[in-house]
Formats: C-alpha cells, sequence, structure tokens
C-alpha cells in the first residue's frame, strides 16, 4: 500500500522541515501570516495544496488522519487527500473525530469539541482578510503590523448599509488574542466560536498564497462586529432530517424536482455517531 | 494712527531689462484718531499706490508704515491679516467676492470674522443695506449679479460693518446718486466721530471739501521733486 | 497672537539623484492660516507636500507638527506608527484625484465612516449619523449615502473626499491641486465650500495649485517656489499685486485676465 518511491508524507525532509518552522513561528504570533516557501504538489491549486502541505509536515508515522471536506468524509476531495497521505505516508485513517490525531479540513470545524493533543489543519485559499478592500499586500502587511484594522469594519459596515444586518456568512472576520485579524478560512459564521479557546492546535495553510497561520491551543478568538450589530452564529432554522440534531450546522439538500428538500448534519461523523446511538430525525428511512 | 516715515516705492520690471520705476520717495504722512486726509495729484502721481501700500498690498521698499502699533512693512502675513481683520478696513472700488454667497452675508462677514454673533452681525448688515437703499429682495441674492452702482453700495456697506479704528477709502463716492452719496459721506461722518482715521481718495471736490480735514497733494512724494 | 506654529518646517530638503525636487524650505504655519504653495509643474511643490504630510521622507530638515497630545514633535524622526496616526486624525490630506482618495468600491457612508472606524468608533448607527451629518456638510444628497463614489460626478467625489478627511476633525488640511479637472463651476462651488470648511473649523491649509485665481481666493499667504527653491513669499495679495521676483512677475502677467 505504501509507495516507497517517496518520502515520508511526499515532501522531503528539509521540505518538512521549513514548514515546521513556519508553523512554529506561526504558533507563537497567533494570527500572524508566515510566508512560507510552498511547493507544487500532485494537485492542483484549490484542492488544498496549503492544507495538504501543513499535514505532510506534521503527520508522524503512529498519526491517525482523518480529511473532511464541507464536514463530509466521503467527499472527492477528501478522499483523494486521505487516500494520498496513506499511499505516501502510510499512516491510519479515520473518519471518526474522535479518534483522529490529525484533522484536514475544508470549510468547516468538526461539531464534536476537540480535545488536547489533536490537530486541526484548515486549507484557505485566501489567508487576507484585508484584501477585500486593499489590494496592495505592501500596504496591509503595513496594517497588520501597525494595528490599523479600521479597513475590516469598513466591510462590516457596507454589510448592514446594503443588507440591514451584517450579511458576511463565512470567512468571518476575527481577532486573535487581541491583536491580528485573521481570515479564519471560508468556514461558516456558525463555526467561529469553535475557534475561540479550543483544546486542539488549529493550523492555517494556503499554498497557492505561499502563508501559513496558527492558534496555539486556548486562543481567545473574537468575531469582529459593532456595537448595536452584534456577531451571531446562525445556522438553518431547522433540525437534521438524519439524526434530529438541533445545533449541528445543516447542509440543504434537494431531493427531488419538484422542490422537496431535506436539511442534513453537514459533519457525516457526527450525524453517524447520533443516528448509531438511537436519533432518529423525519427523514430518515 | 496712520503714520508713515521716510515711505518709498519702487517697481522692478524684471522681465523688461530689470527697468526700475520710481514711483514714491520720501512719503511722510501722519493721520491721527479721527481725521480724514485726501490723497491728491494728477492721474498717475501715486495715490492708488500708496493707499495699497498703506493696506500692506504693495511692498514698500524703503521707510515704516504704522497702523497703531504695528509696521506692515516688517510684519508677518498673519500680523497684517489680523490688523485687517480688526484694525484696518479698505472700500475699494470694486467688490471682490466668492460666487454664491448671498450679499447679506457679504456685509455681515467682518463682523462675524471678529467674532460679533450671527444675529448681531446680520442686524447691522440690514440696517446699512437699507441706509444704502439695496432692495430688501436683493439680500439673499449674490452680489456678482448686481449692477455696477448696486455691487459698490454692497462694498461700501462692507467696508462700513465693522467699525474699524483706520480706514482706507479708494473714491467711495464714485458713480452714486445724490441720495446715496448723503448716506456715504453720513457714514465716513459718523466713523470720523467714533474716532477712526481715515485716508482716501476723492475726485469728487464737494464731498472733498465736506469730510476732509486735510489734503496731501501725492505729486510732492514723486522722487523726482525729492532729488 | 498665538506663537506657537502648527507646523513648523525647517531646511527641508529632497533630493532624486543629483536632481533637486526641493531645497531648504523652512516656514511657520500658525493655527487658522492657509498657506498656496504656486509654482510650474516641476517647481518642487508637491515634493514639499509630500514631505511635509509624511508620505516622503525628506533627505534633510525638519517638519514639527503641534500635536494634540504631546505638543511638538519633528514628524520625521516619529516613528511611522504615531505619523501614520497623525494622519489619521490632526492630518488631512486632498488629493487631486478623488480616485487616489477615495475607496471607489466602497459606498459614500463607508468612505465617509472608514476614519472614525479606524479611530475605533464601533457604533454603527453612530458612524452613519456622522457620515449622514458630513455628506450633508458637503452638499451632497443623504440619498446617496449608499452609493459608491464611481456614480460620482467629479466634484461631487471631490466633495465626498472631503469628508471622508474631515469627519475625525483634524487641524491641518494638505491638498494637492484639489480643483484641478474640474469644470469652472464646478471649481467655485468646491472653493467656496473649501472656504467655508476653513473658517468654520477653525482649520490650518496648506493647498498645493498652479491656479492663481485658487489661492487668491483660499490663501491668506503664497509660497512661490520654482526649480525646487522658495523665490517668494508673503501676504497672497501682496505676492500677486506687486510681486518682487523675476518669476513670479512673470507667472502673473501670464494669466488671462478676466
Amino acid at each position: 500500500m505504501t509507495d516507497q518511491a517517496y518520502n515520508f508524507a511526499y515532501l522531503d525532509e528539509q521540505t518538512k522541515r521549513m514548514i515546521r518552522r513556519a508553523i512554529l513561528k506561526g504558533l507563537a504570533i497567533p494570527g500572524y501570516q508566515v510566508p512560507f516557501a510552498s511547493r507544487e504538489m500532485p494537485m492542483p491549486y484549490g484542492w488544498g495544496t496549503g492544507g495538504v502541505q501543513v499535514s505532510a509536515a506534521v503527520l508522524c508515522p503512529d498519526d491517525c488522519f482523518k480529511v473532511i471536506d464541507q464536514g463530509a468524509d466521503d467527499t472527492t476531495n477528501a478522499v483523494s487527500i486521505r487516500s494520498f497521505f496513506e499511499r505516501t505516508a502510510g499512516i491510519k485513517t479515520t473518519t471518526s473525530t474522535k479518534a483522529a490525531t490529525v484533522i484536514q479540513t475544508r470549510h468547516r470545524v468538526p461539531e464534536m469539541p476537540l480535545s488536547e493533543g489533536q490537530i486541526l489543519v484548515y486549507q484557505v485559499p485566501i489567508p487576507e482578510p484585508l484584501r477585500f478592500l486593499e489590494p496592495r499586500e505592501s500596504e496591509t502587511r503595513k496594517m497588520h503590523s501597525l494595528e490599523e484594522y479600521g479597513l475590516m469594519h469598513v466591510k462590516l459596515y457596507e454589510d448592514i448599509a446594503r443588507h440591514g444586518h451584517i450579511a458576511t456568512s463565512y470567512a468571518y472576520p476575527v481577532k486573535v488574542e487581541g491583536r491580528y485579524v485573521m481570515d479564519p478560512s471560508p468556514i461558516p459564521k456558525f463555526d467561529n466560536p469553535k475557534l475561540s479557546d479550543s483544546a486542539a492546535i488549529q493550523l492555517f495553510g494556503a499554498g497557492r498564497e505561499q502563508r501559513i497561520y496558527a492558534l496555539p491551543p486556548y486562543s481567545r478568538v473574537v468575531s469582529l462586529d459593532f456595537e448595536d450589530h452584534p456577531f451571531e452564529a446562525s445556522k438553518a432554522d431547522h433540525s437534521c432530517g438524519l439524526c434530529a440534531a438541533e445545533d449541528s450546522y445543516l447542509d440543504e439538500v434537494i431531493v427531488d424536482d419538484v422542490g422537496g428538500r431535506m436539511f442534513v448534519c453537514s459533519d457525516t461523523d457526527f450525524c453517524e455517531a447520533r443516528r448509531a446511538a438511537g436519533h432518529k430525525g423525519k427523514d430518515a428511512a | 494712527m496712520i503714520e508713515l516715515r521716510d515711505v518709498s516705492k519702487t517697481f522692478t520690471l524684471h522681465n523688461q531689462g530689470g527697468a526700475v520705476i520710481e514711483v514714491l520717495a520720501g512719503v511722510n504722512l501722519s493721520v491721527k484718531a479721527g481725521e480724514c486726509v485726501a490723497l491728491t495729484g494728477s492721474s498717475g502721481a501715486g495715490k492708488s499706490t500708496l493707499m495699497r501700500m498703506i493696506y500692506g498690498n504693495y511692498m514698500a521698499q524703503a521707510g515704516a508704515i504704522s497702523i497703531g502699533e504695528i509696521d506692515l512693512v516688517k510684519a508677518e502675513p498673519r500680523e497684517i491679516i489680523r490688523i485687517r481683520r480688526e484694525v484696518l478696513g479698505y472700500v475699494s472700488q470694486f467688490l471682490r467676492v466668492v460666487p454664491r454667497v448671498p450679499a447679506l452675508e457679504v456685509v455681515a462677514e467682518p463682523l462675524r470674522s471678529v467674532g460679533v454673533e450671527a444675529a448681531v452681525a446680520e442686524a447691522r448688515a440690514q440696517e446699512l443695506l437699507r441706509q444704502l437703499n439695496i432692495p430688501k429682495s436683493l439680500w439673499s441674492l449674490s452680489p456678482t449679479t448686481f449692477s455696477g452702482g448696486e455691487q459698490q453700495r454692497v462694498n461700501i456697506a462692507r467696508g462700513f460693518s465693522h467699525p474699524y479704528p483706520a480706514m482706507l477709502l479708494d473714491e467711495p463716492t464714485a458713480s452714486l446718486d445724490a441720495a446715496n452719496r448723503e448716506v456715504v459721506l453720513t457714514l465716513i461722518e459718523e466713523a470720523k466721530a467714533r474716532g477712526a482715521a481715515i485716508v482716501g481718495i476723492f475726485h469728487d471736490e464737494a464731498a472733498r471739501t465736506r469730510v476732509c480735514d486735510r489734503e496731501i497733494d501725492v505729486t510732492g512724494f514723486s522722487p523726482a521733486c525729492v532729488t | 497672537m498665538i506663537d506657537t506654529p502648527l507646523l513648523s518646517v525647517r531646511g527641508v530638503s529632497r533630493h532624486y539623484g543629483a536632481h533637486i525636487g526641493c531645497s531648504d524650505v523652512s516656514f511657520d504655519l500658525y493655527p487658522g492660516e492657509v498657506m498656496g504653495i504656486v509654482g510650474e509643474s516641476g517647481s518642487g511643490k508637491s515634493t514639499l507636500l509630500n514631505c511635509m504630510s509624511g508620505h516622503l521622507a525628506p533627505d534633510a530638515g525638519e517638519v514639527v507638527f503641534d500635536t494634540r497630545a504631546d505638543g511638538p514633535r519633528d514628524t520625521v524622526t516619529m516613528s511611522e506608527p504615531e505619523r501614520r496616526m497623525l494622519s489619521r486624525t490632526e492630518w488631512a490630506f486632498v488629493h487631486q484625484h478623488a480616485r487616489d482618495g477615495l475607496r471607489m468600491g466602497v459606498s459614500a457612508g463607508g468612505n465617509v465612516g472608514e476614519r472614525l472606524m479606524a479611530v475605533g468608533a464601533r457604533n454603527y448607527g453612530d458612524i452613519r449619523d456622522k457620515a449622514t451629518d458630513w455628506l450633508g456638510r458637503v452638499e451632497i444628497s443623504e440619498s446617496r449615502i449608499d452609493d459608491r463614489p464611481g456614480t460620482f460626478s467629479g466634484g461631487m467625489q471631490q466633495r465626498l473626499q472631503i469628508a471622508r478627511n474631515l469627519v475625525t476633525g483634524p487641524r491641518l488640511v494638505f491638498m494637492d491641486e484639489p480643483t484641478g479637472g474640474l469644470d469652472v463651476s464646478v471649481q467655485a462651488r468646491l472653493l467656496d465650500l473649501v472656504r467655508g470648511l476653513v473658517r468654520d473649523m477653525g482649520l490650518s491649509a496648506i493647498i498645493v495649485t498652479h491656479d492663481l485665481a485658487v489661492v487668491r481666493l483660499l490663501a491668506d499667504r503664497l509660497m512661490v517656489m520654482k526649480s525646487g527653491h522658495v523665490v517668494e513669499q508673503g501676504l497672497t495679495d501682496r505676492v500677486l499685486d506687486d510681486p518682487q521676483h523675476g518669476y513670479t512677475q512673470l507667472l502673473v502677467s501670464s494669466v488671462l485676465q478676466v
């Protein structure tokens, strides 16, 4: 099963060492974007090259690896990344959040609280939260270094002016440890509170943009807002059609050609565990 | 109040071979509070030049021009601006205003700029415009649209709204009808009565005789006469 | 008279290689004073303005600004964060092209609100009220508050830029050709507006322009530059009506009389 032609976890040791140094620096300065020399990976940009490189740098032979894409273990992206590491690192893989030691994710944070010793690796398309309003990288770096974050609120102001409320629903900007403003990757804002005070190490890798940033365990992460328009972690106002969970993030699934739809947990492992425990939603067969 | 000592004025035309035109030399002039002095002399003798120098608009090459305690020849721009705002009024022949500003505000502005309350300043402006027979319907319009005579009267109203201790008047009665001329002469007499030192140019001889205490022939300051 | 200058410029020079940008410029600007800087293209007036406003580091000289918090400080040697803070709070910079001074992707209200949010305003309602008030003061209809500047005319964009700059109550405004590229009728309205704001807010301003009519209307005093040097300075009407330097005489006589 393991392809012996590759070094452990595909990348050579010097590259992994370079990435680990970037990760350590990121952990030392929570929320700060550390540049790193991103390598070409055998997959296109946008498929998680940043996350894969971070995972490759932190994986050890006895780790148990889980990959989720939009919360699901069985989507193409998740399956192919999982098999990539099965082949290049020969490590165990799992779909269980609890059993995993390293979880690579795209667009979600698992519903189950993570524990100490676990590492959550986020795939990040655009690491710079200020880019929406200030396209000059030289200027945004200066703004970070001088803590000039007024612009971030301009983005939220525009939201309220246009929609009457803060309509940003994913990649919702956060402030880390009262210092750096950070893009939490395109997770739904429902997941933002899970970033704060998490027991796990959270690492963010942007391959195309060559940036790594990190949250050490138990970091304080605050979602930006206005006094009169406070942050709200919103989700679809339904319960899961399969497991009846009231408090999990839901995907809307169209089930026929006449407008029939159902809401199901986006976190497949969470949903399956609940169903195994006997919970049953209204759409469950 | 207005004191000139050994003042001289030359124009150097750098772009015409550096030609130097000597206009005035050895000017000595003293005007006390409550006194009105007329500058006379033929056209081109330097009356307007001298007036402009007293206002700080033209630079003197030598001598001292004192308004109260301040020597305008040496003063910094901000001091001259303060003197013009508080001490030294100037009624020129032409009105120079920003478009869009209504006549009433134009007249009230000198008072507003010395810190007089808006209502008080406006009341004084209304009084002057009424005295000078500017129809009420024009008060809220910009003077840029007025006739020449109306502009001249707005200009006079503006010049007399703040009780300056020193005033310069350049042909204040020119092109006015008898009634308005009378109003202006009364304003000048009132200014004298409250103690203003006035220097003026009046081609209107009758007016000159009526309000002026002395006449100074500027021809006497021409460099040719001095040397 | 107030004796502490708001801005004190001492021996400011800036060279571009062998070429002189501006050379050994010194002057004091007092609170409430408006100074014009005129000269032809390449005379160094924009270089000087950029040196004073912290956009460009001078090779030599001091630019001492009387800060609200700590009194007179040399802005050339102060740290960049301090200087940038000054430029958001006590200074304003009005660019010739409104596009350089506005965020074109952000609504008018967001443009005005940015400086407020930058200094810590976190109440949406308050920010919006202030933005509405300022749009009114620069004669932009409240109904345009959520429109982007790209839908505004040139004159409106310039007025929006002014509102955006003045909302945090600065004390010194730098203006670079504020009326350049505008129609004459639009210019008059803008000048009138600027004049009113300068007087009502007691602002000091430094206006770089090549338009002598603009300085006659707005500036108390005038500085004339040529080839990087100040050739003449003084009271505006004195410099324009009785210019002493050959270059100033040429400049004044070159203007068409209207």
